[in-house]
């Protein structure tokens, strides 16, 4: 038997690891040993890809190893859970970057140094493109989600323009590489920068509330580049494995789009900051003490969370688990209701909450609670703003309308925790700070929780 | 490799990862996500033959950088997604 049966044969173990690790993650329970898994089929196929027998030295290779284990481990190790966006995201931008860059190596032709034929060339462009997206894409986003730049849409006039003459500039220049692919044409040049300023085009019009999509958005990308990079190199795994990433990604991203009632092109190409304003809303706001907070919850049968990205900049989310515990042994029925895109990625509320050991049980979705909402005695609204907004539902006007709320305000009461009155992310008015059975809590949501918790203890 | 052939194997393995992914709970999103980044890394196995080839040093450097880029993501990608799922307990895991 040939080493590179042996090697496609180990592939198509590795596949099957693969499949059987994704379909595990669906299920908490199965989840962890699900991507034990995938990391076994990824194994499988980095040990079959090192006999290829294309490969004269080992050097590099066990440099890059070891350099890129090191960086990996060191950073997943380190980061913090609230920092989970932005880490996933520099991960995924290091994937894109290693498709664009096997693409890239590609185009210096196989061992035979024969030139490359003009399929090949088409998918090594695909992997400069897609992968050069994902790298400047991925980048823009850990800067805007870590904060290290402006997190708003940045939308200027003409940037359809420029963004459509960026493009024809790309698709000019991969026809004119891919009819004489070269490494050393100016095409190639021309592609490869012009793939990494889309990444930036792309991204700079997307404010903060939108990045579950985007980030769910260039996961899907890097899988579609590590597909390209396959055919580029005839590696069936990176093929399948990448395509599997490339359909997930996609999956997730059109749920975030459901959740927000924004099709994906709306998302993409419109900066929420400059559609429509809804109705400004007039009334008073009542604010309520830490200790008034305190007789109501103790007295309350059914208490609701509803946290949102207030909640992972305050850090709030143990306080919050031991208020619940507080409540819980007070008789009290505990619930956390979670909106599809509350944070600043897809699940980032339950991975917080999970982080301070709440039960996946008590996590609720949005569907589930939103029927049962009247029974809650006290819905704590925590740094969430526009998932909670009923505008939402009933303003026609409003930019978010049509967009799947957690009716908090139809709850008996509802406490919002917030820093002060200013509107959420997408600048929308929220009436339900107005409404007759909010009462408003002030201040940073950790100490404020933290303060009813002690006048728990102190009773 | 034929391409009609690779094609073929394409179009499967989107619509095996459709399959897959639609039913999976919001509570796992982001594992869900950092879990097929992870797997986005597979480019590694991709990036050993451009990292090892005989002819051209250039290809060499910018696969090595790739296999280095690669692992990153493989490795923290599979660790962090590890250290999430964890922290996922159920009830009746919690109360020990």
């Amino acid at each position: 038997m040939s080493l590179d049966l042996i090697a496609n044969l180990a592939y198509i173990v590795s596949a099957i690891f693969f499949i059987y690790g994704l379909k595990m993650l669906g299920s908490p329970a199965t989840a962890r040993k699900g991507n034990g898994l995938s990391a076994i089929g990824m194994l499988i196929a980095v040990v079959a890809g090192l006999t290829d027998q294309g490969i004269v030295s080992y050097e590099y290779i066990v440099i890059g190893l070891i350099v890129g284990a090191l960086i990996g481990s060191v950073s997943a190790r380190l980061v913090e859970m609230t920092s989970m966006p932005e880490m996933v995201a520099l991960f995924n931008g290091s994937g894109g970057a290693a498709s664009l860059l096997v693409g890239w190596a590609a185009l210096y032709g196989g061992g035979d140094a024969a030139p490359v034929s003009t399929f090949i060339a088409v998918t090594v462009i695909l992997a400069i493109l897609i992968g050069g997206v994902t790298v400047t894409g991925s980048l823009l986003a850990y800067g805007k989600l870590s904060e290290k730049i402006g997190s708003g849409a940045i939308v200027f006039t003409g940037q359809r323009v420029v963004n459509s003459l960026l493009l024809a500039g790309l698709i000019g220049s991969s026809v004119m590489l891919a009819m004489n692919p070269s490494p050393d044409s100016v095409w190639f040049y021309s592609v490869l920068g012009l793939s990494l300023l889309l990444g930036i085009m792309a991204v700079i019009p997307i404010g903060g509330a939108d990045m579950p999509v985007v980030i769910s958005l260039l996961n899907s990308y890097s899988g579609i580049a590590a597909c390209a990079a396959g055919f580029a190199i005839g590696n069936n795994i990176l093929i399948v494995a990448g395509s599997l990433v490339g359909a997930s990604g996609m999956i997730l991203t059109t749920i975030m789009c459901k959740a927000m009632n924004r099709s994906l092109s709306n998302v993409l190409f419109s900066g929420f900051g400059a559609v429509k304003q809804g109705k400004a809303v007039e009334g008073e706001v009542k604010p309520i003490s830490v200790e008034d907070a305190y007789y109501i919850l103790e007295a309350a049968g059914n208490v609701c969370f509803v946290p949102g990205y207030g909640m992972a900049v305050a850090q709030a989310q143990h306080v919050v688990k031991e208020l619940g515990e507080l409540l819980e042994k007070n008789g009290c029925e505990v619930t956390y209701a979670i909106h599809p895109v509350a944070g600043r990625m897809p699940g980032h509320m339950n991975v917080l909450l999970a982080e301070a050991d709440v039960p996946y049980e008590q996590l609720l979705e949005m569907d589930e609670i939103n029927p049962r909402i009247e029974q809650v005695d006290v819905a704590i609204v925590i740094g969430a703003n526009d998932v909670v907004n009923p505008s939402a539902r009933n303003d026609p006007d409003s930019p978010i309308y049509g967009m799947p709320i957690i009716n908090v305000d139809k709850a008996k009461t509802v406490f919002v925790l917030k820093r002060s009155m200013a509107s959420g992310f997408s600048g929308v008015e929220n009436p339900l700070f107005f409404n007759e059975n909010t009462r408003m809590l002030f201040g940073d949501a950790k100490s404020s929780i933290g303060g009813v918790v002690s006048e728990f203890g102190s009773s | 490799m034929d391409i009609v052939f690779l094609t073929f194997i394409l179009i499967l393995s989107i619509f095996l990862g459709f399959e897959l992914i639609s039913k999976v709970p919001a509570t796992l999103h982001t594992p869900l996500m950092s879990g097929a980044n992870a797997i986005s890394g597979i480019t590694l196995a991709g990036a050993f033959i451009s990292a090892g080839i005989a002819n051209s040093e250039m290809a060499n450097i910018l696969g090595a950088i790739a296999v280095g880029m690669a692992t990153i993501n493989v490795v923290g990608g599979y660790m962090v997604t590890d250290r999430m799922l964890a922290m996922f307990k159920s009830k009746t895991g919690a109360k020990k």
